[in-house]
């Protein structure tokens, strides 16, 4: 009998290619992140010999932590795939930034419209994401073929019933399809495949010894000097690691002395708090995830 | 459960436990209750109990509970699992959720649908997936109505195992009287609909009451609870010696040495040496290589994604099914199929939707339901056409063959989609149960004089011209000049005309949406063959529905269809009204009027656009020979 683990890839790798054999224009969105990191390993399952027959799209804010631009590069090379990076060059005009546009401003204008622009100036039909359906509530009614208006808009009251393992991948011009191979896993369920796999991840998920500071309660690291630091503020050196990756002023750190992927898991077994609470935007407003969504956040 | 305790569990303790977690298996099973029965409550309790709400959710909860709950200062578990705020501020679950949790042997996939309104389309895509059913009986109230319904579904749906979860019983003492009328009941109402794996677990999701952790205030009890039943519950094991089907997805081609097909195995398994079929074509081979990306495997089970390479170059292509030479799947292209309709827009009999089944995408027409199953009595009624959440049983009719296993037998290979041609909503989905006519012969019988040779005689290549607009739009009067001249050219043409075909070939059907699909149906099959004969068909009809057009427009190739849209405003076409139809129309003497009182759906894309406001009719016949001639239909 399959392992759940072996089912869940069997399953995303059946999702991979129905998806590709339904769509004229695909792309994975390639976040850096382990969800990321599983989603190529898993697509380069999907289609091997062959390489994916898709490039990957970065949509950048500049933010991200220097190590996870490293780690991308190596990461898309390895993989031998094409690798496209969208920075909203409105955003980069306007110099927009966490510090002094705050984190809802920061993300809509880099992330959201970001993301649309690449999707638009591409013609890109459909987009894989690594959401998952036990990531926050409101995802858990997202379908694995979920489509978006021409706007980008997500409308929960109006998705296609989704049957079997037959998806719907047909939209009108104008709209687009994300499709999320990783709908049925969990964080669990991720970490454990990353450990039997042996699969790249960025070191910021593993402990070491990091300057940071502390903010309104949360552990932001010093990634760079565009941080302006609050009087009072210095850096002290912590044994940290992140439990998701965003743009490292956005993103808390947890202290932890996890230095393996086992004891990254034995740490989250005992785990006292959620992994999307390293996400200072999830803090905003109650439903907010949801209404990000609406508007096209990913 | 043990999930790790204590500050700091040493490695080996985690390796331990990992490698349990690696072994797991997974359960996927759906709950069906009616509004307030307690699903909610029992959903997240499930989660709570095994230890997945984590310390953030826990304090978002508790200010939930304050704010929306129902229990006062106590927890409210249901909000765990209410997700959108649209239906949190109703206090009601309106879709499909997918949530998880895991204990030391398995990962769970719960599928949780609502009980109300939507709830066929909903309990339907839930149960389509799941490996058992969990039937919600308020205690107080015994099986009801809903909890027939919620059975009726699930069955069709092909789910065998059920629990049936009395809920609720603190309310009544835990009275064992209660729990054994209750369950004597189901299994009477149970059995007619062949459910015969049937496991009653009184409980109360509230307390946790034998869903976790047998209950002390049930000592009359001795079975398992909900959550130790769920572990140990024996899964459909996938049998390796059933035969072997596998629908290919992608063929996979990165060098002229290599060519695989793609695919996940659904039912049997498979292993290099074995004979195969190409269905529908029909063609054999033998397996060389099962291909994945960690190396050759020696057996494939169903529930694997493998690409297989063949010892012969035959033609696979996506859409295709692997199949084995013995017990290999059947081939048909018209079916009795039980259809659950989905979609606010009505189920429209002989219109032409998308189908999609396996990997295989083609065209289907259904039969106006041969009845309704009321699924509250489970009566059958007779009905002309299916809304949503109807369920009927209908023949369905396939523009080509496709392999297939009855539903029974296998649920990949006997489900399936339909998908409107407009819209792209997907509409319905169905069960195929066994094809009306086998297609025993499966090439089709070769005809000599084939198109090709047609055309060759003709010197020019087929095509349908297809006029549609407003009555009284000019249609007519422009596909007679376009006609004129290309017969004076030497081209070979046939004008079908709305009134010369209603006089004949369509003179038992009227105006109804329903006739006028199938005039138009007949029509697009009329203008098929003609183009097979090597004709161009100049087609003249105002045809105001899309979706009758695009049906028109996919039975000829794909430079082979001429749409002209002759746009004519109401009110021109009106004052023009030489028939007099408009007057009939207004004053109630001739009803469906276009127009009038029934809707004309507009061309979005058509290869022509006449402005009768703007051109003349000569002007716009000119229009049509330059398309022609840009499509390569004339030179
Ligand atoms: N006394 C009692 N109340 C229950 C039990 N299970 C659920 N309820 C209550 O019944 C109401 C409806 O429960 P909910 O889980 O929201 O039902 P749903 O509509 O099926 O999801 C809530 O007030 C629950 O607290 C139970 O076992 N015992």
């Amino acid at each position: 009998m399959l392992t759940h683990l072996q089912q869940l890839e069997a399953e995303s790798i059946h999702i991979l290619r129905e998806a590709v054999a339904e769509s004229e224009r695909p792309v994975m969105l390639y976040s850096i992140g382990k969800d990321s990191s599983v989603m190529l390993r898993l697509a380069q399952k999907a289609f091997s010999p062959s390489a994916p027959p898709f490039p990957l799209l970065h949509v950048d804010t500049t933010w991200k932590f220097r190590e996870m631009y490293e780690f991308r590069d190596k990461a898309v090379a390895e993989a031998g795939m094409q690798l496209l990076v969208h920075q909203n060059p409105e955003a980069l005009a306007a110099g927009i930034n966490p510090f002094t546009h705050g984190s809802a401003v920061h993300t809509d204008v880099w992330k959201t419209e970001g993301l649309k622009q690449a999707l638009d100036l591409h013609r890109f039909d459909l987009a894989f994401g690594g959401a998952r359906r036990d990531e926050e509530k409101s995802r858990a009614k997202e379908r694995v073929f979920s489509i978006r208006s021409a706007a980008h808009r997500w409308n929960p009251k109006s998705q296609r019933p989704e049957l079997w393992r037959l998806y719907n991948a047909r939209v009108n011009p104008g709209e687009s399809v994300r499709v999320f191979p990783l709908s049925n896993w969990t964080e669990l369920d991720v970490w454990q495949y990353i450990r039997l796999e042996e699969t790249p991840i960025v070191s910021l998920y593993l402990a070491k010894p990091r300057p940071v500071v502390e903010r309104d309660g949360t552990l932001i690291i010093v990634d760079d000097d565009r941080m302006p630091l609050h009087e009072n503020e210095v850096p002290e050196l912590r044994s940290v690691r992140f439990r998701t990756l965003g743009c490292y002023p956005l993103t808390g750190a947890v202290p932890s002395d996890a230095s393996t992927i086992t004891e990254v898991i034995g740490e989250m077994l005992v785990a006292t708090s959620s992994e999307r609470q390293g996400r200072v935007i999830d803090h905003d407003s109650a439903a907010s995830m949801e209404k990000k969504k609406q508007e096209g956040y990913f | 459960m043990t999930v790790l305790t204590g500050p700091g569990p040493t490695a080996s303790e985690i390796e331990e436990y990992l490698s349990a977690h690696e072994r797991k298996s997974m359960l996927r099973f759906i709950t069906c209750g009616s509004v307030d029965d307690g699903k909610s409550t029992l959903i997240g309790r499930l989660l709570y109990e095994s230890k997945l709400i984590l310390d953030d959710q826990l304090s978002a909860l508790e200010a939930d509970s304050k704010r929306y709950g129902t229990q006062g200062e106590e927890l409210d578990l249901a909000l765990l699992v209410d997700g959108l705020a649209a239906e949190r501020e109703q206090g009601i679950t309106i879709d499909v959720a997918y949530r998880f949790f895991t204990t030391n042997t398995r990962k769970f996939v719960v599928a949780d649908t609502p009980g109300h309104e939507q709830y066929t389309r909903n309990m339907v895509t839930g149960a389509s997936t799941a490996d058992l059913a969990v039937i919600l009986v308020d205690a107080r109230k015994g099986v009801l109505t809903q909890t027939r319904r919620h059975s009726f579904l699930v069955s069709l749906l092909g789910i065998r195992k059920i629990v049936l979860a009395i809920n609720k019983l603190d309310l009544l003492d835990f009275s064992q009287t209660v729990a054994a009328e209750i369950e004597a009941d189901y299994r009477r109402f149970a059995e007619q609909l062949g459910l015969e794996d049937v496991v009653a677990i009184p409980m109360s999701a509230l307390t946790g009451d034998n869903v976790t952790s047998p209950s002390s205030r049930m000592p009359w009890y001795d079975g398992p609870t909900l959550l130790g039943h769920l572990e140990q519950v024996q899964t459909a094991e996938l049998d390796p010696t059933e035969p072997f089907r596998m629908p290919v997805q992608w063929i996979n081609r990165p060098d002229p040495q290599f060519r695989g097909a793609s695919g996940m195995v659904v039912r049997g398994s498979i292993r290099p040496g074995d004979p195969v079929q190409v269905l529908p074509s029909g063609n054999e081979s033998t397996i060389a290589r099962v291909v994945t990306a960690d190396g050759d495997l020696e057996q494939a089970v169903a529930g694997q994604s493998v690409t297989l390479t063949l010892t012969d170059e035959i033609d696979v292509s996506r859409g295709d099914v692997l199949s084995s030479v013995r017990d290999a799947a059947q081939v048909g292209d018209q079916f009795e199929a039980h259809i659950v309709w989905m979609s606010e827009q009505r189920m429209l009999p002989l219109r032409s939707y998308l189908f999609k089944q396996g990997t295989r995408r083609t065209t289907a027409t259904l039969s106006q339901p041969k009845y309704k199953i009321n699924v509250n009595t489970l009566d059958k009624t007779a009905a002309t056409s299916l809304a949503l959440n109807e369920i009927g049983v209908c023949n369905l009719s396939l523009s080509e063959p496709i392999a297939f296993d009855p539903y029974d037998d296998n649920r990949e290979m006997g489900g399936f989609i339909l998908i409107d041609r407009i819209t792209n909503d997907t509409v319905a989905a169905g069960l195929l149960h066994f094809a009306l006519r086998r297609s025993s012969n499966i090439s089709w019988q070769a005809i000599e004089v084939d198109k090709q040779a047609h055309i060759a005689l003709k010197g020019h290549q087929p095509g349908v011209v297809w006029f549609t607009g407003l009555s009284g739009a000019g249609k007519s009067t422009i596909a007679n000049l376009v006609e004129k001249r290309l017969h004076a050219a030497g081209r070979h043409t046939y004008l079908l005309d709305g009134d010369n075909v209603r006089h004949g070939l369509n003179r038992d059907l009227g105006f109804s949406e329903i006739d006028r699909i199938e005039n138009i149906r007949r029509v697009a099959e009329v203008s098929k063959l003609m183009v097979d004969a090597g004709l161009i068909v100049l087609a003249s009809f105002i045809s105001p529905y899309a979706a009758d057009r695009a049906m028109a427009r996919n039975l000829v190739g794909p430079n082979e269809f001429c749409e002209v849209f002759v746009d004519t405003p109401l009110s021109v076409a009106e004052s023009r009204d030489r028939k007099g139809l408009y007057g009939k129309a207004r004053s109630g003497k001739l009803p469906n009027f276009t127009g009038v009182d029934a809707p004309y759906e507009a061309p979005e894309a058509p290869e022509v656009y006449i402005d009768t406001t703007l051109a003349s009719p000569e002007e716009a016949s000119e229009q049509v020979i330059a398309a022609l001639r840009e499509m390569g239909i004339i030179d």
